[in-house]
C-alpha cells in the first residue's frame, strides 16, 4: 500500500524533471560551467592564487573607459529605436492593412543573415565607394564622395552601426512583439473601438499596456543582444569604436590573454544582469494587473 | 434592421434578418447555440459589416459608420474589462475617449458605480475582482455611457444559479429606472422570459418570432419556437384530422373546434395543460420525475413520450396504464411538413 503510493508520487514527480532535464543540461554545460570558468580565470594568477592583477590590466587599458560609454551609447540608440520601429511594424502587421501577410516575411529576411555579413553589408553601403555615394552622386546631390566612416567624424560610424543593427535584429523584437499582440484577446480591442477610442488612443490606452509582457521580453532579450553587439561594429569601424564584447575579443585572440578576455566578459555579464533588473522593476506586471 | 445578411465563408449567419426594436425597450433576443445571436448583435454594433441590408437607430442610418461612431454601448460575454486599469478607470473609459469634462465624468462615474453597488471596489483591479463583480464593472462601463442603445451578449452566462438570479432581478430594476433601449442575448429561455419586454426568438439566422414573452409562450409561430420556449418544452405529436378528430398513433382525439387543415398536421400542447384522470387519451408510464412543488410525468401517447405536469403525489408507477386529457383550448396546431402554426 505504502509502496504503490510512493511509486505514484514518485512517477508524478519524475515526468516532470525528465522534461526539465535536457534544458537544465544545455544551461549547466553552455552557460554555467563557461561562466564559472570566466570567473576563475579573471580572478586567477599564473600561480593558481586569487589575484586581482587581470581586473587592474583590463581598468587601465585606454580603450576601458571608452568601450564602456560606447558600449552604453550604442545600447541607448539601437534599443529604443528596435524597440518604437518594431512596434510600429507589429501595429501595422497586426492591424491587417493590405499587404500585411508579407510585412512579417520581409521584414524577417534580415534575421537569417549572421551579423558579420549584415555589418559588411552595409560597409558596402557606406564605404567610400559604397552604394550610398554612387546613388548620390548619380542623384547629383554631392559632388566627392563622402567619408562616412572615419574615426574623425565618430557620430556617422555610429550612425551607420545603429542603421545597420536596427535592420538586422528589430525583426527580432517584431516577431515578439506580433506575438504579443495576437495573444491580447480581440475583445479588448473592439471595447476600446465601441466605447469611442480613436486607433490613436486605442493604442495608448489600451493596446501598448496589454503588450507590457511582450516589451519587457523583446527589451531584455534586445538589450542583452545589443551588449554583445560586435561583429557589425568590427565591420563598420574597425577598432575605431571599442565596445565591451569588441575587447574580450581582441584580449581573447589578438593579446591572447585569456584571464583579462574573461574579465571583459564578467563585465559584460553585470551590465546585462543589472539593466534586466532595472527592467525588470520598472515594467514588471504587479500580480494585480495582470489578466485572468 | 432592414434585410440584413451577413456569412463568414459559406456559412450564412444571419439570413435576412428584420427587427424593429422600440424606444425605450427590453428586447431579449433568444436562441439555440450558434443562430447568430452574436453576430446580430455585433452587426448592430458595427463589429460586423454585413453583406447586405440596413440598420438604423433612432431614424440615423448607421450601417456604413464605425463602431465609435454609433453611439452605442456593449456589455461583452467575456466582459473584456480592461485589466490594466482600476475599476474607476474602466467604468469612466468612454467618457474618456469622449473627452466629457473631468467634473462631469467624476460625477457619472460615481453614479454608475453606486447604482451597481460598486463604490468600495473603485480601485481595485479586475484580477481582484470576483465573475460577478466583473460583470457589474462590465455593465458599469456601459450605463454611463449615456448610449442610444445598450447592447449585452449573454452578460449573465458566467454566473452561477445564485447570482445570476441576483444580477437578473438588478438588471431588470436597472431598466426600469435608466430606461435605456436595449438588446440582450440570451440562450436562457427563463432569462428571456423574465426579463424581456419582447422577445424575438432566432433559429439558424433568422428571427422565427418577435413577440410579448407570453404570446411566444401561448402561441409559438412554429413548431421550433414550442420546442425551444418553456420548461419543459411543448409536446408534439404527429398525426392526421378525420372526421373533426385527430388521429395518431393508437389515439384518437374528438374536437371541439377542428383546425381548418387537412393532411399530415402536428398537435402542440404543454405539459400543465394536461390532466391525468380516468378517461382521455389513453396512455402508458415511462418515467416519473419528482421536482419539489410537481412532478413530471413523461407517458408514451400516439407513439411519442409527452411531458405532464402532475401533483408530487400523484403515485404512478412505470408501465401503468392510465389515460390523459388535454385542455382543448390550449391545443397549437402546426402544419407538419412546415413547422408553422396554423391559426
Ligand atoms: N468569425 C467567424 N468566422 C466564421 N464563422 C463564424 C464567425 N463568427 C460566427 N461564425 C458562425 O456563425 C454562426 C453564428 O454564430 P454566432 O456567434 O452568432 O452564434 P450565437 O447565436 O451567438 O451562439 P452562442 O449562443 O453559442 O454564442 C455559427 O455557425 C458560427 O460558427
Ligand atoms: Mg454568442
Amino acid at each position: 500500500m505504502t509502496t504503490g503510493r510512493m511509486s505514484v508520487r514518485w512517477r508524478d514527480d519524475a515526468l516532470p524533471l525528465a522534461l526539465l532535464g535536457p534544458a537544465v543540461l544545455y544551461l549547466l554545460l553552455l552557460i554555467v560551467l563557461p561562466m564559472v570558468q570566466a570567473l576563475v580565470l579573471a580572478f586567477q594568477g599564473d600561480d593558481g592564487t586569487f589575484t586581482l592583477e587581470h581586473l587592474r590590466r583590463m581598468t587601465g587599458d585606454v580603450a576601458f573607459r571608452d568601450a564602456i560609454r560606447n558600449t552604453l551609447v550604442l545600447l541607448i540608440l539601437i534599443v529604443p529605436a528596435q524597440i518604437v520601429l518594431a512596434l510600429v511594424m507589429a501595429l501595422l502587421v497586426h492591424s491587417r492593412i493590405r499587404g500585411h501577410e508579407w510585412f512579417l516575411y520581409v521584414y524577417a529576411i534580415p534575421l537569417a543573415i549572421s551579423d558579420l555579413a549584415a555589418g559588411i553589408l552595409w560597409l558596402s553601403v557606406f564605404t567610400q565607394n559604397g552604394y550610398l555615394n554612387t546613388v548620390l552622386q548619380a542623384l547629383g546631390i554631392i559632388k566627392e564622395p563622402i567619408v562616412y566612416l572615419s574615426y574623425e567624424n565618430i557620430a556617422m560610424v555610429i550612425g551607420a552601426i545603429v542603421i545597420a543593427e536596427s535592420w538586422r535584429a528589430t525583426a527580432l523584437v517584431l516577431v515578439i512583439l506580433v506575438a504579443g499582440l495576437q495573444l491580447i484577446p480581440r475583445d479588448y480591442f473592439e471595447a476600446a473601438d465601441l466605447f469611442g477610442a480613436s486607433r490613436l488612443r486605442r493604442t495608448v490606452h489600451v493596446v501598448i499596456p496589454l503588450l507590457r509582457p511582450s516589451l519587457q521580453s523583446a527589451l531584455i532579450i534586445r538589450t542583452i543582444f545589443a551588449f554583445t553587439t560586435f561583429a557589425a561594429v568590427f565591420a563598420l569601424a574597425g577598432r575605431n569604436l571599442p565596445v565591451v564584447a569588441g575587447e574580450a575579443y581582441n584580449w581573447s585572440v589578438v593579446a591572447r590573454d585569456p584571464h583579462v578576455a574573461a574579465a571583459y566578459a564578467l563585465v559584460l555579464l553585470a551590465l546585462a544582469g543589472a539593466m534586466t533588473m532595472v527592467y525588470l522593476r520598472v515594467l514588471g506586471t504587479s500580480e494585480t494587473q495582470r489578466a485572468r | 434592421m432592414r434585410g440584413v445578411s451577413r456569412s463568414f465563408g459559406r456559412t450564412p449567419a444571419l439570413r435576412t434578418v428584420d427587427l424593429d426594436v422600440h424606444d425605450g425597450e427590453f428586447m431579449v433576443l433568444l436562441g439555440p447555440s450558434g443562430c447568430g445571436k452574436t453576430t446580430l448583435l455585433r452587426t448592430i454594433a458595427g463589429l460586423e459589416r454585413p453583406d447586405a441590408g440596413a440598420i438604423a437607430i433612432g431614424g440615423r442610418d448607421v450601417t456604413s459608420l464605425a463602431p465609435r461612431d454609433r453611439n452605442i454601448a456593449m456589455v461583452f460575454q467575456s466582459y473584456a474589462v480592461f485589466p490594466h486599469m482600476t475599476v474607476r478607470a474602466n467604468i469612466g473609459f468612454g467618457l474618456r475617449m469622449r473627452r466629457t469634462p473631468k467634473a462631469e465624468q467624476a460625477r457619472r462615474v460615481a453614479d454608475a458605480a453606486a447604482l451597481l453597488g460598486l463604490e468600495a471596489l473603485l480601485e481595485r483591479f479586475p484580477g481582484q475582482l470576483s465573475g460577478g463583480q466583473r460583470q457589474r464593472v462590465a455593465v458599469a462601463r456601459a450605463i454611463v455611457m449615456d448610449a442610444d442603445v445598450m447592447l449585452m451578449d449573454e452578460p449573465l452566462s458566467n454566473l452561477d444559479a445564485l447570482l445570476r438570479l441576483q444580477a437578473r432581478a438588478d438588471l431588470k430594476r436597472l431598466h426600469g429606472e435608466v430606461k435605456r433601449t436595449t438588446i440582450y442575448v440570451t440562450h436562457d429561455q427563463v432569462e428571456a422570459m423574465s426579463m424581456g419586454d419582447r422577445i424575438a426568438v432566432m433559429g439558424d439566422g433568422v428571427i422565427v418570432q418577435c413577440d410579448l414573452p407570453m404570446a411566444v409562450y401561448d402561441h409559438p409561430a412554429t413548431q421550433f419556437v414550442g420546442g425551444f420556449i418553456g420548461s419543459p418544452p411543448m409536446n408534439f405529436v404527429r398525426g392526421a384530422m378525420s372526421d373533426s378528430a385527430f388521429v395518431a398513433e393508437g389515439v384518437r382525439l374528438r374536437l371541439e373546434r377542428p383546425p381548418r387543415a387537412g393532411g399530415e398536421i402536428v398537435m402542440g400542447v404543454r405539459a400543465e395543460h394536461l390532466r391525468i384522470g380516468a378517461e382521455g387519451l389513453p396512455a402508458d408510464v415511462l418515467v416519473v420525475e419528482p421536482l419539489g412543488s410537481h412532478a413530471l410525468v413523461t407517458v408514451r401517447v400516439g407513439g411519442v413520450p409527452v411531458k405532464i405536469e402532475a401533483p408530487v403525489d400523484i403515485g404512478l408507477r412505470p408501465d401503468e396504464r392510465i389515460h390523459v386529457a388535454v385542455d382543448q383550448a390550449r391545443i397549437r396546431w402546426m402544419d407538419a411538413a412546415t413547422g408553422t402554426a396554423i391559426r
